[in-house]
């Protein structure tokens, strides 16, 4: 089963990163990164199976950082949106030359 | 059965992805996000990981989730059909790079079982002895507490870091 899960995971990943890349809605393209780091957390559980349990610690590690992640980028968002009143990043361009 | 049960559960964590990254509506995309954690949950259970499938489930699909849709509330984004579609340039860069890492990736992982250093493995048998020896918890718990019990320490401290921080972040200008 370990080739279907890691393919699943490549899947997932792939699938996030397009999300990251392709939308604007910045709390879309945050929650294409959380669908990434379930994409690398599914291969860890998938190797964990066959070489041993130290991956599913590091997948908790993963999930409280992630966990942090949310909390703080959400914070962000929602102070940024305070500023200019839209979530589109296309508008976000201060830092732009 | 497994097996069969695995490819319902992959299909639809694919399904919930491909959803997230499609549906217009913001609520639309958090709705086919849980259901996405949810099946990678089960595949976390097919994989004897039952401890994390009971974190996916209830940090990741209910508490993480559950925060993003109150921002989502918060900033009145449920009606945003808006198109937000990068467009010319971009789009073929999305395509072109996702297309080279599904590539990479499938030639990596495609192989993972044919890999000689997939022999040296102790493999899903003893796995499963050790599981059936020591339970589900136990066999977790305690790499998690001895071997790497200051990451653990530290990992609090950054929950208490980012709990302070977004707090901070967000509260209004006074």
């Amino acid at each position: 089963m370990l080739t279907e899960a890691l393919t699943t995971s490549a899947l997932l990943f792939v699938i996030g990163t397009f999300g990251v890349i392709v939308r604007r809605n910045v709390i879309i393209m945050f929650l294409c990164i959380e669908l990434q780091l379930n994409a690398v957390n599914l291969a860890l559980v998938a190797f964990s199976r066959y070489v041993g349990v130290e991956g599913q610690v590091f997948v908790f590690f993963v999930m409280t950082v992630a966990a942090a992640e949310a909390a703080v980028g959400l914070a962000i968002i929602i102070s940024i949106f305070r500023h200019y009143q839209t979530v589109n990043a296309d508008n976000f361009n201060l830092l732009k030359w | 059965m497994e097996l069969i049960l695995f490819y319902v559960f992959a299909v639809t964590v694919v399904g919930g992805g491909i959803g997230v990254v499609a549906s217009r509506n913001p609520v639309a995309s958090l709705m086919f996000m849980v259901v996405a954690l949810a099946s990678v949950a089960g595949i976390y259970v097919l994989l004897e990981a039952h401890f994390l499938a009971a974190i996916q489930v209830m940090v990741y699909a209910g508490a993480i989730m559950v925060l993003f849709l109150f921002v989502i509330m918060l900033l009145n984004l449920g009606h945003d059909y808006k198109d937000d579609l990068v467009r010319g340039l971009y789009a073929v860069c999305a395509f072109v790079v996702s297309g080279a890492i599904c590539g990479l990736l499938a030639t990596r992982f495609g192989s993972a079982e044919a890999s000689p250093l997939y022999e040296s493995f102790p493999g899903a048998a003893a796995m499963d002895l050790e599981l059936a020896e020591r339970g589900a918890i136990s066999l977790i718990a305690r790499p998690l507490f001895q071997d790497y019990v200051v990451p653990f320490e530290i990992t609090g401290i950054l929950l208490l870091v980012a709990v302070v921080g977004a707090v901070a972040l967000a509260k209004k200008r006074v």
